[in-house]
């Protein structure tokens, strides 16, 4: 029963997105406080994240934007008085803070109870010995994990183990500082990183090959408890289940293996006392019946957000309920809504999950995959075989893959080494393998990826070779053609093998009548009758469970898919609220996405959702069967954007702006015609195919030049080039310039300022716009810039001028709906260098400091409402919002964490103040800085740098802040009158302590280390320095307006003196 | 591999195409869908499932192959829940020719090619379990290219199941102090391991055998196949055993079998219960169970005598899911506490029968 003495919950989120805790997060905690909204309670948020659908306006009733730390969450709780807190919805940033609360006795103080899960249960499963111990005492195996302190602790640990072995750092997300060693040296080097984030390593036996088992696990206050959900990992054990492909339910085990497992967890999940949602991970012998517990989650999980979508179980919303007081028996199953909670789901389908990663974005990084997580998403793919599902799922991950089969030839020196070594494309590694040859055995033998799944992916091979020598499409029987259609490969790829036109290839599948079947997620299997509109499409099937409502007016907006370095949570919010106006205007909305970290995918946030893919041809087949109105391109990033035209040409009508008019945006050559002729300034660019025209190009526009090659060899796709010598290096080394891969050249202009205008207009004309202002010079791309909003330092003639070329363009374009314009400027003066016809990723920013919804306007317009422009005025404002870029360099190991005109962030925070210091500091906080309290390391670039950077040295000096320096900076600092001390550059120039000694002691507590350019020189001090700061978890700035900026508001400010504010009281 | 056409037929005439492996012959019977997504080699060996064919719902079957099985000292199957398969046929979506596991001996086809039993996939089978949860089981038939279709459909509920599962003769397993007769109306060996291994000495007669005349400590009444109301024999011998006052435990038809004896009513139910994830809850306690199932019939409590009680309720549809006398050691469960295959979350039911002789 529901315990009535609760009044008000507060709730933790997770903050920025980052890699091991991402959007899922979002999911977890909407539901959850959904699921206290149902029962009146009052509800408290707090989270700095606000491109969030959870730090929405009708989700909690208190939302505070600020950083999940002990002490501003201390100070929320004394103001806010709640009588009970959440802390398994906001990952392990949530978990992690709640514990420190707990310990410290601030949560017994102001009488807050820890609802769900208690708090003992959690540090029990958190510390690795007390978590041993407890299995111990049931008879659980675990992994044998020695505990060290110290570098030579873990090595006696490992002897007595024995190599290979396996290094954790306790208490970290998605196992950040963790790694296999084979040797005493490798253990060296690993400890001595993880002793950075963790006081405590773990030394472990290592299981490799191993399968690696996860089962979701819920249980009630009453004991009752049940597993709602298993997994089984394609790659076995040594890739973190963040980094493997993972299907659901297991394939490989039998019944026996899956209900001893089943059996263990909920055997561990009664003895910790979990109340509400657990997960339980299990490394098991594939030649055996042995197992150990590799560890258990007692909260939310990246696993749990996954279950809930693959079996339609929503955990996060029944863990909420459970955590106020009902059993299970008590809860009803949504889906279905006469069966109850407490039962199990039966699938009649098979999801597989695919990691997105983004590595080719980093310099230096490794593409080898194991133990730490360095995927920044997932999509999730249904079918009812396992080909169907993961040829759609290779698809889905958005790296240009058409399946399994069928794509760009897989270059590789040595495929053993590839088979051997887990990277990013391993799978595509298998199917280069099987091309050439190699039996399942062999790759088994180099994988040890367990033969079944080797035997499927064997299956599209054999159906690849017998498509291939068809002489012809029209020479593929219908039997051939369901096959394949069946093992899930798309028109696209059955085109590639003819190559032919993918539009003859859906003809004539067509002519043959194959057409996808509709199929409902119903947690049972279709036992008992169920309303879902959770729907997938597969040709696995004869019949369709439902007929969408014809005559109703439907719409369908399609979502983001996964989320990406660039493109994340804030088109998840752009979609759902686009939705929800639908819904509110009377329309049924349907969404199609495949992404299972979001909210969009919540069945229950609109009339259908499909899960499936974001392609032309199953947006067409859903087309076939909702009959849609219209179809909304412009409210989930680049991926639908896309699909504007070739969806126009197939006769789907596009809401908002036409598609023409997308193209004459997205097409480089049609925009920059568009803007000379209507007189609008630009930087001069050329689109180039051989060295000589680069060279006459850039003679005339002089250096430093922007180069984006449409052909990436290897390393980052865009780069500035400041001389002869670092073109050549780039276009030689990086890239291949040719006819039919040509480089775009434009001339970069340096220390100029860059703003964003985010905007809704509505048949070319702007309704309303939100300038903001970057706080970073140009050249750091604009997902990684810390931006202000309304802009501060904003001349009125240039702010005139911005919205002069925007209403132009706009008219120009005929835009109606969301778009986004950047401009550089300079004295005065504009130039645009991008343009986007949809929502941009500051959209929930500007929207929620503005509190103007852009998206609900978008859709009125799209909908010719023609609504009144809004009579609000940013710099009417009495307040700033701040926001800044969330870094994973953390987990990147080797990458160069250095801002430039490729985005590297993973996730943003948006904090408000009643200034822009106040506003600033939050923010950087809630991303992760910690307010050095001790001396500051600076090595400051170039002469102009350094001439930037002196106030705030002065300014920290002023402060009490000792500096160390790096010998120009130290030279040009006390000759500048601030007193510094030298340190030494790594590669030994220079007096004084090493710089690096000093990051890795944590004798400083800051690291400012400005780079001379944006060139990368790998291995230069500079890498040296800032990788040290990142390996060794000091924070660390590489921007001197940033900088500048953030030492101005901490000197300035102290954060215990900024007011604890929610967002409502910003007024 | 190429595998050849058939089409599932139901008694109306509808068809469902599909492709034909394990044994290439025609069969004919009741079809029955299971929500179960392991444990095919426990499923195909249950003699609940005679006179069925089996639609498994969960579309990718085969993946871990069939183990070999080795029966144990006692003459017990190890890996299956009897000597030979009981379904007349089995309908899935996704055959996995290629199987992947240590334990695995051959293909799920070539088993139920040895074992005369034909198999059909590529169906849509959640469209035949929409189809069978509206209309309720049907009688029908795989039928492979090549084979004639049935002329007619005999209903296999009008037959004795029990009899043809049953055993033929009184089989002794395991010691102990304390003796169970076991009244096998096509028990599954789980039944018999999960009492052996509990220091029992197991006493399997047949169902219609009279245990009246042996000794016993305790009673206990097995799973089945078919129409409990065609077990007269045993249900007239129970009646008699009711009068004592040594326990008694029944499992599926045994549940069936024990309600009819205490002077209740069974009916059939539209499509049964087959699958992992019943929910039951125990009577007027908040506990809840996770069960396993297999029962197309069921006990209608309201008309059993005053004596009696449920003892679970499924907490999907309300149905009955076992029965306790009020005063006597007589208990019984419609759901499989044994497992095998599914959740073995009930087990406990065995200790509390045992702690009770």
């Amino acid at each position: 029963m529901l315990d009535n003495t609760l009044r008000k919950v507060l709730l933790l989120g997770s903050g920025a997105l980052k890699i091991g805790e991402a959007g899922e997060f979002d999911y977890s905690g909407s539901q959850a406080l959904k699921a206290l909204r149902e029962e009146g309670i009052e509800t408290v948020l707090i989270n700095p994240n606000i491109a969030t659908v959870q730090t929405s306006e009708g989700i909690a009733d208190k939302i505070y934007f600020l950083p999940v730390t002990p002490s501003f969450v201390e100070r929320v709780i004394e103001k806010e008085k709640p009588q009970g807190i959440f802390l398994s919805f906001g990952g392990q940033t949530a978990l992690n803070c709640g514990v420190e609360l707990y310990r410290s006795g601030v949560l017994a103080r102001h009488g807050v109870r820890v609802l769900g899960t208690p708090v003992q249960s959690i540090i029990d499963t958190e510390d690795r010995d007390l978590f041993v111990h407890r299995l111990d005492e049931i008879g659980v195996k675990t992994i044998r994990s020695h505990a060290a302190s110290s570098v030579g602790e873990a090595l006696t640990a490992a002897a007595e183990v024995g190599y290979p072995v396996i290094l954790r750092a306790a208490y970290a997300l998605g196992g950040l500082g963790s790694g296999f060693c084979d040797n005493e040296a490798e253990l060296t080097a690993a400890a001595g990183k993880a002793f950075a984030f963790s006081p405590q390593v773990l030394v472990e036996k290592s299981l490799k090959g191993w399968k690696e088992i996860e089962y979701e696990v819920v249980r009630d206050r009453y004991d009752n408890c049940i597993t709602v959900c298993n997994m089984e990992n394609f790659d076995p054990l040594g890739i973190h289940t963040g980094e493997s492909i993972v299907v659901a339910p297991s394939q490989t085990l039998t019944n026996d293996e899956f209900h001893f497992l089943r059996k263990k967890a909920l055997d561990i999940v009664r003895h910790l006392g979990i109340v509400g949602e657990c997960n339980v991970q299990y490394a098991f012998s594939p030649d055996g019946e042995d197992y150990r517990v590799i560890e258990v989650n007692a909260r939310l999980s990246r696993s749990s957000a996954l279950a809930s979508k693959a079996t339609g179980y929503p955990l996060a919303f029944v863990a909420a309920k459970l955590g106020l007081g009902y059993g299970l028996f008590e809860l009803k199953n949504s889906v279905t809504q006469t069966t109850p909670a407490f039962f199990e789901p039966a699938l009649d389908y098979v999801v597989c999950k695919i990691p997105r990663w983004d590595l080719a974005k980093f310099k230096g990084v490794s593409r080898e995959i194991g133990s730490s997580m360095k995927s920044v998403g997932e999509v999730m793919a249904i079918g009812r075989t396992f080909e169907e599902a993961i040829q759609k799922g290779l698809r889905m991950i958005g790296q240009g893959a058409n399946g399994f089969v069928c794509n760009k030839p897989y270059k590789v020196e040595d495929l053993d080494w590839a088979l051997e070594h887990p990277t990013d494309t391993r799978i595509f590694a298998i199917a280069a393998a099987f091309e050439s040859g190699y039996s399942v055995d062999r790759i088994h033998a180099l994988t040890r990826i367990d033969k079944w799944f080797l035997d499927k992916l064997f299956k599209l091979e054999t159906t690849y070779r017998e498509l291939e020598v068809c002489p012809s499409l029209s020479a593929v029987g219908r039997g051939l053609f369901m096959r394949a259609k069946r093992q899930g490969f798309s028109d696209i790829q059955i085109a590639r093998v003819f190559h032919i036109a993918e539009e003859v290839v859906r003809q004539r599948r067509h002519t043959l009548g194959l057409r996808p079947c509709i199929k409902q997620i119903d947690t049972l299997a279709a036992e008992f009758p169920a309303k879902t509109n959770y729907l997938y499409l597969t040709y696995n099937g004869t019949k369709s469970d439902i007929i969408p409502p014809y005559g109703a007016q439907t719409v369908i907006v399609l979502g983001s898919g996964a989320y990406r370095i660039g493109s994340s949570v804030e088109f998840d919010w752009c979609g759902v609220n686009a939705v929800d106006t639908f819904r509110r205007k009377g329309w049924q909305a349907v969404m199609i996405n495949y992404n299972p970290e979001t909210v969009s995918t919540d069945y229950d946030s609109c009339d259908r959702l499909y899960f499936d893919e974001l392609s032309l041809e199953t947006v067409l087949e859903i087309c076939t069967v909702e009959r849609p109105f219209g179809v909304v391109v412009s409210v989930g990033g680049q991926i639908p954007n896309n699909l504007a035209l070739p969806l126009q040409q197939n006769g789907i009508n596009i809401l908002g702006t036409r598609a023409e008019d997308i193209d004459r945006a997205e097409d480089r050559n049609k925009f920059s015609s568009i803007v000379d002729r209507l007189g609008i300034d630009q930087p001069r660019w050329q689109e180039l195919t051989t060295m000589d025209d680069i060279e006459h190009f850039v003679a005339d526009v002089g250096y430093p030049v922007l180069v984006r090659p449409s052909y990436v060899l290897s390393g980052a796709a865009m780069n500035v080039c400041y001389s002869d010598e670092d073109l050549k290096t780039f276009l030689e080394m990086a890239v291949e310039v040719s006819a039919e891969h040509p480089v775009v050249i434009s001339s970069f202009i340096q220390r100029c300022k860059e703003f964003e205008f985010d905007a809704v207009a509505d048949q070319g004309r702007v309704l309303v716009h939100a300038i903001s202002e970057h706080i970073e010079y140009a050249g750091v791309h604009s997902g990684d810039a810390t931006i202000q909003f309304p802009p501060q330092k904003l001349y009125c003639v240039t702010a005139a001028r911005i919205r002069r070329v925007a209403s132009a363009i706009a008219a120009e374009l005929h835009i109606s709906g969301p778009f986004n314009i950047q401009f550089l400027a300079h004295q005065g003066q504009v130039k645009v260098i991008e343009c986007n016809l949809r929502a941009s990723r500051s959209f929930p920013f500007v929207s929620k400091i503005l509190k103007l919804n852009f998206i609900d306007l978008a859709v009125r317009c799209m909908l010719g409402e023609h609504p009144l422009p809004p009579d609000i005025d940013a710099f009417e404002l009495p307040y700033v919002g701040v926001k800044a870029s969330q870094f994973s360099f953390s987990r990147l190991g080797h990458a160069d964490p250095v801002l430039g005109v490729d985005m590297a962030s993973t996730g943003e925070v948006g904090c408000i103040g009643d200034n822009f210091d106040e506003a600033l500091l939050k923010a950087m906080i809630s991303v992760g800085h910690r307010i050095p309290k001790g001396a500051v390391l600076i090595s400051s670039g170039n002469a102009l740098q350094k001439a930037d950077l002196l106030p705030a040295c002065q300014m920290l000096h002023r402060s009490g802040h000792a500096l160390f320096a790096t010998p120009g900076t130290c030279r040009y600092l006390i000759e500048n009158g601030v007193p510094a001390l030298p340190a030494r550059m790594p590669d030994g120039e220079g007096d004084g302590p090493s710089a690096v000694e000093l990051i890795r002691k944590h004798d400083v507590d800051l690291v400012i280390n400005i780079p001379k350019n944006f060139t990368h020189v790998e291995l230069s001090n500079g890498y040296r320095i800032r990788r040290t700061a990142i390996d060794f978890n000091v924070p660390l700035i590489t921007n001197s307006r940033l900088a500048t900026a953030y030492i101005r508001a901490f000197c300035t400010l102290s954060p215990d003196s900024m007011p604890v504010k929610a967002w409502d009281e910003y007024r | 591999m190429k595998l050849p056409k058939a089409t599932l037929l139901l008694q109306d005439g509808r068809e469902f195409p599909g492709w034909s492996f394990g044994y290439h012959g025609p069969s004919e019977g009741e079809i029955v869908f299971s929500t179960a997504m392991v444990g095919y080699p426990e499923s195909l060996t249950d003699p609940s499932y005679s006179g069925q064919i089996l639609c498994v719902s969960y579309p990718l079957v085969g993946n871990y192959g069939i183990p070999a099985e080795v029966p144990d000292t006692e003459g017990l199957c190890t890996r299956f829940e009897s000597e030979r398969i009981h379904v007349r046929g089995l309908v899935i979506s996704d055959y996995s020719e290629t199987y992947s596991h240590w334990s695995a001996s051959k293909s799920l086809g070539q088993w139920l090619e040895e074992e005369h039993i034909p198999g059909i996939c590529g169906i849509d089978t959640r469209a035949l379990v929409q189809l069978l949860r509206d209309e309720g089981a049907q009688l029908g038939a795989i039928v492979p290219e090549g084979c004639p279709a049935p002329v007619s459909f005999p209903d296999p509920n009008l037959e004795n199941q029990v009899a043809i599962v049953s055993c033929r003769e009184v089989i002794r397993y395991g010691s102990g102090t304390k003796r169970v007769v076991l009244v096998d109306c096509g028990v599954k060996h789980q039944i018999i391991r999960c009492l052996v291994a509990r220091g029992i000495e197991v006493l399997r007669v047949p169902w219609d055998y009279d245990f009246n005349t042996l000794e016993w400590d305790g009673l206990f009444v097995s799973n089945g196949p078919g129409n409990p109301a065609l077990c007269e024999a045993t249900v007239n011998h129970l009646r008699t055993a009711l009068k004592g006052n040594k326990p008694i435990f029944g499992i599926c038809m045994g549940n069936q079998l024990l309600g009819l004896a205490a002077g209740g009513k069974t009916y059939k139910l539209k499509y049964g219960h087959r699958s992992h994830n019943q929910p039951v809850r125990l009577c007027g306690t908040d506990r809840c169970f996770v069960t396993s199932q297999n029962h197309g019939f069921a006990v209608d409590t309201a008309t059993m005598g005053p004596d009696w009680e449920p003892l679970f309720i499924n907490m999907n549809d309300g149905t009955n899911e076992g029965i306790r006398h009020k005063d006597k050691p007589f208990f019984s469960a419609q759901f499989h506490p044994e497992a095998s295959s599914g959740p073995v979350d009930t087990e406990f039911l065995f200790d509390e029968f045992i702690s009770k002789l």
